[in-house]
């Protein structure tokens, strides 16, 4: 159990205004973890993601990346040390087509984005790796088409696929199913039981069927606070978190 | 010079390396080549029209300035004219008090009008939206005014008079028949043309287009906004600066309505005109603009603003990509009424 930590969160905190949304959240994430994060709507669940990967400042606390401090870095500074995330609604390059969409994640995660010249073997490479990692997931098929145009159950596999193209160490998976018919979401379940075992994952999702069955461990906020940290198991039968959570679900 | 309305585009907007083939060769290279020949036979017989055909050479080489920064960047900005505008002072002041070579004249045009993007780039292009129009609106108004208070250095409103410039490598010598200008804007507006479409059809052009698109989505990759948008505004002051000094030489004079809100309003009307994010948008937006101006402005002086702005709002209305969809909309129309008149 000596890994060294992926992501090892201390203290964070945040309010807006009276509202707080973070209360000194300790969490650790060693590689290849699978927690899941669970609570009630305005936990502060998203707002956690967000302070994570940069796109909120927390007002205290440390977040360290293998070992790097960078709770001050901005959002992009930080996907290139390896924490990359998906988001709870499509941000997407909807004018692009989908493998276009994994080639510019790629151009940024090798560094030659900002050229404008010699490019084209890299490019090339780019759009040969993107079509191989669209393929893995199932969607090789639809490389070719705008994004705009998808049914949104591929576009949420389009999200994780970007977010793998740029090789994280952490992923942040915010709702990955959310918002897809029952029909489709089964595909969204497969690709996310194989995804790279080496990498260290919190996932955020309402479905408990999809997180007990992905989570090795369950983290359940409630108010910006971390009220429980356990195996599913103990999760099901803790009487405070079905109180607060589960008591609405049928386990 | 309505012909190139007609023109299909090389490439459309969203095409890149990898599904670009769709057209063949062949066709893009008739895209390319329409354009051009027209800016070359109208060389020839342009007659008296000449010293109009490099102004519009001049609008259009401004108007592709900023479509690199609105049409493929997004970025909002209503203070082109600051670029333009220094780079025609540059020349004019350089060719007054430097050298009256237009070369090396254009060639600070260009550095000083990049360093001014460069600068106003960097403090004001954290900020999106209006906030960041605000700001453009208030750098280009701030430059008017002093230009106009700045009589010793610009001539205020009289306008910068004096200039000499020396023929092109001691050359070809600017004439009366403004040959020699519509040469040199040709080509300066050709080099121009093929840094731009290097630029966006790079990953750096690809970056832009994706920061147009979604910003957070950007920043979740791991691109750095904030510097992609600042060198792509500092490229396009540089090409408005350029479009600036060929209007200074072309004239020897430079007026202070280079520097004015309507010119930068003027240069976006005809590029939306034209389409955006198309570079050849730029060439049919200025051409036509250019075009309905001479011709309505025999029958009334006034009455050329009111058929602009009438185009203006069917454009936007009913042309998502400006004038230049034109060809697909009326390819679409044939193909409607010939399966109709089949079925039949």
């Amino acid at each position: 159990m000596n890994a060294p930590v992926a992501l090892s969160v201390r203290g964070l905190c945040k309010s807006f205004g009276a509202l707080v949304v973070a209360q000194s959240i300790d969490v650790d994430l060693v590689p290849g973890a699978r927690v899941g994060l669970i609570g009630p709507n305005g936990a502060g669940k998203t707002t956690f993601v967000n302070l994570l990967t940069g796109f909120l400042h927390p007002d205290a606390g440390t977040i360290s990346l293998g070992g790097l401090s960078i709770e001050m870095m901005p959002p992009e500074k930080r996907v290139h040390h390896g924490l990359a995330r998906t988001h709870q609604i499509n941000t997407l390059l909807s004018e692009f087509c989908v493998r276009d969409n994994v080639a510019v994640a790629i151009a940024e995660r090798e560094k030659f984005a900002w050229r404008m010249m010699r490019y084209r073997p890299q490019w090339r490479a780019c759009l040969e790796e993107a079509q191989a990692r669209l393929t893995e997931m199932g969607i090789g098929h639809i490389g070719d088409r705008i994004v705009r145009e998808l049914p949104y159950g591929q576009q949420r596999l389009l999200e994780i696929a970007i977010a793998l193209a740029l090789k994280p160490r952490v992923l942040l998976l915010d709702e990955p199913a959310a918002g897809v018919p029952s029909a489709e979401a089964h595909h969204i379940h497969d690709v996310l039981v194989r995804l790279p075992s080496d990498i260290a994952i919190l996932i955020i999702e309402h479905d408990m069927d999809v997180i007990f069955r992905f989570a090795r461990e369950i983290i359940v906020l409630v108010q910006g606070r971390v009220l429980r940290r356990a195996a599913p198991a103990e999760i099901a039968v803790d009487p405070e978190v079905r109180a607060v959570y589960l008591g609405r679900t049928v386990i | 010079m309505a012909a190139v309305s007609d023109d299909k585009p090389a490439a459309p907007p969203t095409t890149n390396l990898g599904t670009g083939a769709r057209y063949g060769w062949w066709l893009g290279l008739i895209g390319h080549a329409i354009p051009w020949a027209i800016v070359v036979l109208f060389f020839y017989m342009a007659g008296g029209y000449l010293s109009l055909g490099t102004q519009v050479l001049i609008w259009i080489l401004f108007a592709l300035s900023l479509d690199l920064a609105l049409g493929y960047a997004g970025i909002v900005t209503l203070g082109q004219a600051a670029f333009f505008g220094i780079g025609a002072y540059a020349a004019g002041l350089f060719a007054i008090h430097v050298s009256p070579d237009p070369i090396l004249g254009h060639l600070a045009a260009i550095a000083v009008a990049a360093l001014f993007g460069l600068i106003t780039g960097a403090m004001i292009l954290h900020t999106t939206g209006v906030t960041f129009l605000m700001l453009t609106l208030a750098i280009v108004s701030m430059l008017f005014e002093y230009a106009n208070q700045a009589r010793s250095l610009t001539g205020g409103d009289d306008g910068l008079q004096g200039m000499t410039v020396n023929p092109i490598f001691g050359v070809f010598e600017f004439n009366i028949f403004g040959e020699t200008a519509y040469v040199y804007a040709a080509v300066v507006l050709f080099i121009w043309f093929l840094i731009s479409w290097r630029i966006v059809h790079s990953p750096f052009g690809r970056s832009l287009d994706g920061i147009r698109q979604n910003t957070r989505r950007m920043r979740a990759i791991g691109t750095p906004v904030w510097w992609r948008l600042l060198a792509v505004y500092t490229l396009s002051a540089a090409m408005a600066g350029s479009a600036g000094a060929l209007s200074a030489h072309a004239t020897r004079f430079v007026g202070l309505s280079v520097l004015s809100l309507l010119t930068s309003g003027i240069v976006t009307v005809m590029l939306i005109l034209g389409g955006t994010r198309r570079l050849y948008g730029a060439f049919v937006g200025a051409a036509v603009y250019y075009l309905v101006q001479d011709e309505t402005a025999r029958i009334s002086p006034y009455f050329w603003e009111l058929v602009v702005g009438l185009m203006l709002i069917a454009t936007v209305l009913f042309l998502e990509g400006g004038l230049l969809d034109l060809g697909r909309v009326g390819q679409r129309l044939f193909w409607r009424l010939r399966r109709r008149t089949d079925g039949r």
